[in-house]
């Protein structure tokens, strides 16, 4: 069998298959129902993207400073305590107007 | 009035999402065309014109108006029927015995008389449906674009993104697939 003008005649019969455009009916209307309703999804799919990258990135930080405090080796001096330190300025504001005469 | 594509396109984008309409209504038959030549089912021909049209909605911002709407949806459109092929990569590694009777006449007709194998008939069509779907994804791609639609290297690496090399690479490797698939039915057959 001679496969070169099998492949010939092979490639001249796909050629003459003329393919079919019908667009089966209201087609149209079917893609604009799917727009809409991702149109609707579209702000709760932001909010969730931005959701998910917050919590990565939290994620990532969180992985960092726990890292950062078990290889670090612990400091002798306490005054100078990270957290310690954190609690202070968090509960300043708080602490002053006892502190007030 | 009727409103030009780009008049339509540029409200799509304000968020006028109902402008979108009247694209998908001029364009869906020739989405639904370039889909039949990649699908069988029709079931899977309307899935793949389903993608397109909604990743064409979702990646409207990224139609820079330089070239046709139509190419960039035709870009679009061969890029999703790859997408299609990849994910349904079926039957490739099956034999040739499964091939229906008017084939199989066809095919005797080709070896004895090879002028009598008529290039119109429904068999022959069949025929090469059968050995285009044991192509490989990108080989598929590449002899429908480059041999069956006449395209030249260059338009196909518009089309598939693909470089003008690798559009070559994939034309010769697929030939030669195909030129084994071929050798591969003969066998099955006539030996």
């Amino acid at each position: 069998m001679n496969l070169a003008e099998l492949h010939q005649r092979l490639t001249a019969a796909a050629r003459r298959q003329t393919p079919d455009d019908r667009v089966p009916y209201a087609f149209e209307k079917r893609i604009m129902a799917l727009v809409a309703e991702r149109s609707a999804n579209s702000g709760r799919l932001l909010w969730a993207r931005g959701l998910w990258r917050a919590a990565v990135s939290c994620v990532a930080v969180a992985a960092v400073c726990g890292a950062v405090s078990f290889f670090m080796p612990a400091s002798a001096d306490n005054n100078n305590d990270l957290s310690q330190d954190f609690e202070n300025t968090l509960l300043a504001s708080v602490e002053q107007p006892d502190a007030a005469p | 009035m009727e409103r030009s594509e780009s008049e339509l396109i540029a409200a799509v984008l304000k968020g006028d999402s109902a402008s979108f309409e009247p694209l998908v209504a001029k364009y869906s038959p020739r989405v639904f065309a370039t889909a039949r030549r990649y699908a069988r089912r029709e079931s899977e021909i309307e899935d793949i014109a389903q993608e397109v049209w909604l990743k064409a909605f979702d990646k409207l911002a990224s139609f820079r108006g330089e070239a046709p709407f139509e190419h960039w949806l035709m870009r679009l459109t061969v890029r999703t029927c790859y997408d299609f092929l990849r994910g349904h990569q079926r039957n490739r590694e099956s034999s040739f015995s499964e091939i229906s009777e008017p084939e199989e006449d066809w095919l005797e007709r080709f070896v004895t008389d090879p002028g009598s194998a008529a290039e119109d008939a429904d068999a022959a069509r069949l025929l090469v449906n059968r050995v285009l779907d044991k192509l490989p994804p990108e080989g598929r791609l590449v002899i429908q674009l480059l041999e069956i639609e006449d395209r030249s290297v260059k338009e196909i690496a518009d089309l598939t993104g693909w470089s003008v090399p690798l559009v070559k690479v994939r034309a010769f490797r697929a030939r030669a697939e195909m030129r084994k698939i071929l050798a591969r039915m003969s066998k099955d057959k006539y030996l």
